[in-house]
């Protein structure tokens, strides 16, 4: 399993009928967090086992007595997602081994959190659980701060982005600091799968997420999770903003497949990044000056990802 | 009954073997003093193929307790042992897990809490778990660390109670020290006494599926809370019958509490942990210097055995307790003397209590200690003291 497997979803009429995420949920309307589970369970399939950490996704679809979960569904803490999974691993591996369930029965056993589940409070299981080699997925959504409490920071909210703890003052404005490279910091653990997503290019997501639970190790898909709420857009936007941050690079679509590594959206025309942050409220500080700044450091990024693949595969700012 | 082999172990190794013995599933466990050679053992059991089980080695007991409770979510019978500081870092999952009722069993080489830092001996690690609704035996001696943890099994599987077990012991004094300890020459002895569960309703099964751990708003979260009263309330009589059921098949009897010498003693020294072989060397010493004090071991601290306690404590002047651990700013320091006062009070009993505190951070505490309590006790009665004004902190320099 050294390259990359055929894609499966081609096409909107290859993604499966079946709805495992039930409607009802208490989402936010516009909330892309719904589109990106929704899509994952068609992927998974009915034998999954989700694993979720606290967060938006959480507490919006398991209101007692209600759920929004056709699979079997565990929620234990905020930074454990990934140890709780590793443990529902390693149990259905010694059950099967010992002949107590179905050895032949294949159960997929994922991961979902939000950033801050993952790059901050979840990050020391995440990585203990990806160098002990379990064999399961982790889905990270990140909508860069922590929604669920009101919009505070975290370590994946980007830089100058306004937050409740990053306000926007006379002194400071924003947050100071980059946003934490997670994906790449989870990829020099050597696992088999890495991914980073996008629910605008959704069978290139469903496709990674397929491809994330097909490997023999742990995995890991990081998907760009556009909030109405934290981010300050009308709701009907999430989508068209997710297609922005690919289309203005702020955000890029690779893979790292058995350490193959390839940018699998590419972009021929880029466009410049205030496309992306003016239709954002949590950026309406920024001048034009600043913005040109933000242009800059994705310019070096776009150059650096194109030197790793070895070809023009993002090109140049042309509107 | 079954053939039994005596073999020397410490504590920590019989924790071993009882779990091999349980026929566990999944250890999830960290290292941590003076816990780590129940873990060692247990991996040798796996690479000597005489247990079959996945163990995870996690990056912190934090992680330790996550993964069980993910694989106990699964179906899995699972163990894990810490001490401490581990301990500490569990105490969000400690709830979580008896909230979801699993039945993980836990093994603790009970040990100080820093700062500032020691690795020794005390109760502060457990006593500090109180209000977490894990079933909590205090084993005093290695023996009793294997038979209570096959206990533990059957008393947390059973649907009735579906609560976490932890099963204590005195850091190094007991997890070092070796005991003669007879272990099932063969699993089936035990596992024909607890076998293994069938799945309940509460398994994560993809042809069944469930929602586990759902949000708990005002108008649900108090009911789940009164169940877990009712279950550890349940489990008072499923333990007397796993330990009467226990002594009937393998002739070791055991109880809530156990009381020695009380035959004409109207004074009592109760206390807990390892420090209970202490406790009756000094009884067996004062009697033959004519004073006949009696010795009260609490072996289950949760659920409290009020009527196995009251039932002795109704024949007494005064009952000494020595705590191991400190409640600081309490009404009464002592944690233990604390829950033995509202027993005397629960029955208006007049019986004095004189609470003493000793041994933290595994300060010797002798035979000659505990008689010296006994005649400070003594002197109090005769001043009329029914209740120490406060824990009196046994051989500290102030």
């Amino acid at each position: 399993m050294s390259s990359s497997p055929k894609l499966h979803y081609k096409t909107v009429f290859d993604i499966p009928k079946e709805e495992l995420f039930a409607p009802g949920h208490g989402l936010c309307a516009g909330c892309t967090a719904g589109t990106i589970v929704k899509l994952l369970l068609k992927v998974a399939g009915p034998n999954t086992v989700i694993v979720n950490a606290t967060g938006c996704v959480e507490v919006s679809t398991t209101t007692f007595p209600y759920t929004s979960w056709r699979v079997p569904y565990i929620h234990v803490a905020f930074e454990n997602a990934a140890a709780v999974a590793s443990g529902i691993e390693a149990a259905l591996k010694v059950l099967k081994a010992k002949g107590l369930i179905d050895p032949n029965k294949r159960v997929n056993v994922i991961a979902l959190a939000g950033d801050g589940g993952t790059a901050d409070i979840g990050f020391q299981a995440l990585s203990g659980t990806l160098e002990r080699g379990h064999k399961l997925m982790y889905v990270m959504y990140d909508n860069e701060a922590y929604m669920n409490t009101g919009i505070q920071r975290s370590g994946a909210t980007p830089q100058y982005a306004w937050t409740t703890t990053t306000p926007v003052g006379k002194v400071l404005r924003g947050k100071i600091q980059f946003k934490k490279p997670v994906a790449e910091i989870v990829a020099a653990h050597r696992i088999p799968y890495v991914a980073t997503a996008n629910p605008a290019h959704f069978l290139d997501m469903m496709n990674k997420f397929r491809r994330g639970l097909e490997v023999e190790g742990p995995s890991f898909i990081h998907v760009l999770q556009p909030c109405t709420t934290g981010w300050r857009f009308d709701p009907r936007l999430g989508i068209k903003i997710a297609r922005l941050a690919t289309e203005t690079a702020m955000w890029i679509n690779w893979e790292l497949d058995y350490g193959e590594f390839k940018v699998t959206v590419p972009v021929p025309k880029r466009k410049h990044v205030k496309h992306y942050i003016r239709l954002q409220g949590r950026f309406n500080h920024l001048t034009d000056r600043d913005i040109e700044e933000i242009q800059k450091m994705v310019d070096s990024e776009v150059e650096r990802i194109n030197k790793v693949v070895g070809k023009e595969i993002i090109g140049p700012v042309v509107e | 009954m079954g053939e039994w082999v005596r073999i020397p172990l410490s504590s920590n190794y019989a924790a071993a073997y009882a779990a091999k013995d349980a026929d566990v599933d999944v250890v999830a466990a960290y290292p941590i003093t003076p816990q780590t050679t129940v873990v060692e053992k247990i991996a040798e059991f796996i690479a000597n193929g005489e247990l079959q089980a996945e163990m995870i080695h996690v990056e912190s007991e934090h992680s330790a307790l996550s993964a069980c409770i993910g694989a106990a979510s699964a179906g899995a019978r699972v163990f894990t042992a810490t001490s401490a500081q581990g301990l500490e870092l569990m105490h969000e999952l400690l709830y979580i897990a008896s909230g979801l009722r699993l039945p993980i069993v836990m093994s603790i080489a009970s040990r100080a809490l820093s700062a500032p830092i020691s690795i020794w001996g005390d109760y502060s690690d457990v006593m500090a778990t109180r209000d977490s609704s894990w079933i909590t035996i205090i084993a005093s001696s290695a023996q009793e660390v294997y038979d209570s943890i096959i206990q533990a099994y059957k008393v947390a599987e059973n649907p009735d109670v579906l609560l976490p077990v932890m099963v204590a012991y005195d850091g190094f004094l007991m997890s070092h020290t070796y005991e003669p300890v007879y272990v099932a020459k063969d699993r089936s002895t035990i596992l024909e006494f607890v076998p293994k569960r069938k799945p309940l309703w509460n398994i994560l099964d993809p042809d069944k599926p469930i929602t586990v751990g759902a949000v708990g708003n005002p108008d649900w979260y108090y009911e789940f809370k009164y169940q877990q009263v009712v279950a550890i309330e349940n489990s008072l009589n499923i333990l007397k019958q796993v330990f009467e059921e226990f002594g009937k098949r393998f002739e070791r009897n055991y109880s809530f509490i156990e009381t020695y010498n009380m035959d004409g003693s109207d004074i009592a020294i109760l206390t807990y942990g390892g420090l209970y072989g202490t406790v009756t060397e000094a009884v067996d010493i004062m009697k033959k210097r004519g004073l006949d004090v009696g010795a009260i071991k609490l072996r289950v601290f949760r659920p409290w055995p009020t009527e196995e306690l009251i039932r002795i404590l109704k024949n007494l002047k005064a009952v000494i307790v020595i705590d191991r651990a400190i409640s600081f700013g309490a009404a009464l320091e002592g944690p233990i003397a604390m829950e033995v006062l509202a027993t005397i009070s629960k029955k208006s009993l007049d019986t004095a209590l004189h609470s003493y505190i000793a041994s933290v951070g595994q300060r010797a505490v002798t035979e000659e200690d505990v008689m010296a309590m006994v005649e400070n006790s003594i002197d109090l009665l005769k001043k009329g003291v029914s209740l120490t004004e406060k824990s009196i902190y046994w051989g500290v320099r102030q």
